[in-house]
């Protein structure tokens, strides 16, 4: 396999499915809707108690935390880390060109927010547990709805500082 | 934890006084007083029904008992559409087929694991609803997938047809993270990283699975295998290969709980239930938990030691899950019988777990080579076990206290098992 192949998804990230290419689809609700669509605007958004700030994940009406009902949806930075992964050999579903790699990573924002999801754009041998990644977004065109799956990808390594500015 | 007489609010660690004084510890009423096993194979092309009630029948006739005298069900996960083979037969079904009348049944997935649908009974006889109830685990998998069935999620549509994910699945299923195997890798993964867990000791849970197998007649997988055979199995998703996986099969497996002034004067040596856990103190999302090289099951152990005397060290034999070999590992910190993080190096060399190491693990050959009856299996080798009947596969030492652990991820039960009733 080349490193290409191993390490996109789909070939199509940040693009769109074709019409009628095999996907699946979060069903949208009221309550998943800001999750699944708030990459239309290049966002990744999380419902959020508005008086503890807590971000809550999946989407509750109700904070837990202190049974506020004033929860809102609210883009955080799409920064996250990964906690850990698992390089995918077996074809379970059509559409996924193996191997590939499943993670679950957490959102900068706050500790313990998770997503699963797929890392994109780095190759195998690089991939590791902690290290930075950012979110991209995999738009499906669906008639019920389009969706944008939140993917992440390696956070550019900074250029080392030379010198004094 | 005990909670706080005024709000109720958990106030530190350690159970109420309603478990340390022994009040309302529902299992002590109650002994296992019958087993029973169907055929099991990979594929036997027969009737679920009628793999599921020679099991009902054959644990009946073990403990001595008629079938009229059965006034209780409980099964895990009852009846379900569409499950391919996940359930051989509901209560429904089985109440039916074998004209039962009850006093009290009950089914259901969303419980403690496998081993949920046999606390609940304790809860029932414990609570006067029944004096026997049958219990019963079925599944046909192995025909019901067929060959290559379980290789793929496609659904009829083929490749240009769209799954739509609601619920829970919403989460994981559009990565491709789309079934059991992947989710367990990813905890894996994570254990691997936080505390040097190799590959070398994972494959020690298959091994010694295979080894004990073989002294099983009804295994499925009996011929040797060696550290190079496992590495030779297809990845799967890293870390775990095929042979981390258990094997789909057909069969069924049935206990009787019998209240336990009963089962005395019955045919069998009562096993009684020295304890049991159902604890959940986390997260029921799989990508949610507090600590993702940890398992719910750790909650439920820490339930199962406070509810009795014995402890860790007191286990003679374990059965401990292994729909994947890494889950053992975990169960075995989570029973403590082995500190956190300490499985890898506990289990390397394959000696400390083998028939006749410190603790004798899978002796039946775990669902990784015996089958996956789906945490049944165990419980019905930890009382053979405790009885004396393993013939080849017996530990020697004449065990008296076995541990039982079944499930993962948000869905974990364990039980503690022994020949002696503790007060």
């Amino acid at each position: 396999m080349s490193e290409r192949q191993s390490s996109e998804r789909q070939s199509s990230e940040q693009g769109s499915d074709e019409q009628g290419g095999f996907a699946v689809v979060p069903e949208l609700s009221d309550r998943n809707r800001h999750f699944w669509q708030g990459g239309a605007k290049g966002e990744l958004v999380f419902l959020r108690c508005q008086d503890c700030g807590s971000y809550l994940h999946p989407p509750i009406p109700i904070c837990p935390h202190d049974q506020s009902k004033n929860v809102q949806p609210e883009a955080v930075s799409g920064r996250a880390t990964v906690a850990t992964y698992t390089i995918n050999h077996h074809p379970w579903l059509p559409g996924f060109e193996t191997p590939y790699v499943v993670a679950i990573v957490e959102i900068a924002e706050q500790t313990g927010l998770r997503l699963t999801t797929n890392l994109i754009n780095c190759p195998l041998e690089d991939i590791h547990s902690g290290m930075a990644v950012q979110a991209v977004f995999h738009h499906i065109e669906d008639p019920n709805g389009d969706v944008w799956l939140p993917l992440f990808e390696p956070v550019p390594e900074p250029a080392p500082v030379t010198g004094t500015p | 934890m005990a909670p706080s007489v005024r709000t109720g609010a958990r106030t530190g660690t350690g159970y109420g006084d309603a478990v340390t004084t022994g009040r309302n510890r529902a299992e002590r009423s109650c002994a296992i007083s019958g087993i029973g096993q169907s055929d099991v194979g990979r594929r036997l092309g027969r009737d679920p029904l009628e793999l599921t009630l020679d099991a009902c029948y054959g644990a009946i006739a073990d403990a001595g008992l008629v079938p009229s005298a059965i006034n209780g069900l409980s099964t895990y996960p009852g009846g379900m559409t569409g499950s391919k083979g996940f359930t051989g037969a509901s209560a429904y079904e089985v109440i039916d087929a074998m004209r039962l009348e009850v006093d009290w049944f009950d089914s259901g997935i969303e419980t403690s694991g496998q081993l949920g649908s046999v606390m609940k009974a304790c809860m029932a006889v414990a609570a006067g609803m029944a004096d026997h109830v049958l219990c019963f685990r079925s599944v046909w998998e192995g025909s019901a997938q067929g060959s290559g069935g379980r290789s793929s999620l496609t659904p009829g549509g083929g490749r240009n047809s769209r799954i739509y994910a609601g619920g829970f699945e919403q989460w994981w299923l559009p990565f491709g993270s789309a079934a059991p195997p992947v989710w367990f890798a990813l905890y894996a993964q994570a254990h691997m990283d936080r505390y040097g867990t190799t590959a070398d000791q994972l494959a020690q849970i298959a091994l010694n699975a295979r080894r004990n197998a073989s002294r099983n007649p009804k295994a499925i997988y009996r011929d040797p295998m060696s550290l190079e055979d496992y590495y030779n199995s297809r990845l799967i998703t890293t870390p775990l290969r095929l042979f981390d996986c258990d094997v789909p099969c057909d069969g069924a497996t049935a206990v009787v709980v019998s209240r336990r002034e009963l089962a005395a004067d019955l045919a069998q040596p009562p096993i009684y239930i020295e304890a049991m856990g159902a604890a959940m103190h986390d997260r029921s999302n799989w990508d949610q938990l507090k600590d993702l090289a940890r398992t719910v099951g750790a909650d439920a152990a820490e339930q199962m030691w406070a509810r009795t005397s014995l402890t860790p060290a007191d286990v003679d034999v374990a059965q401990i899950y292994d729909g994947f070999s890494y889950l053992t590992m975990l169960w075995l910190e989570a029973l403590q019988l082995c500190p956190v993080g300490e499985s890898g190096p506990f289990v390397e060399g394959g000696t400390r777990i083998a028939l006749d190491g410190v603790l004798p693990l899978n002796t039946a050959g775990g669902q990784l080579s015996a089958g996956r009856l789906h945490g049944y299996g165990f419980l019905h080798e930890a009382c053979v076990q405790l009885r004396g009947e393993g013939g080849e596969r017996q530990v020697a030492a004449d065990p008296q206290v076995a541990v039982v652990a079944a499930g993962g991820g948000n869905t974990c039960g364990c039980l503690l098992l022994t020949t002696v009733a503790e007060v």
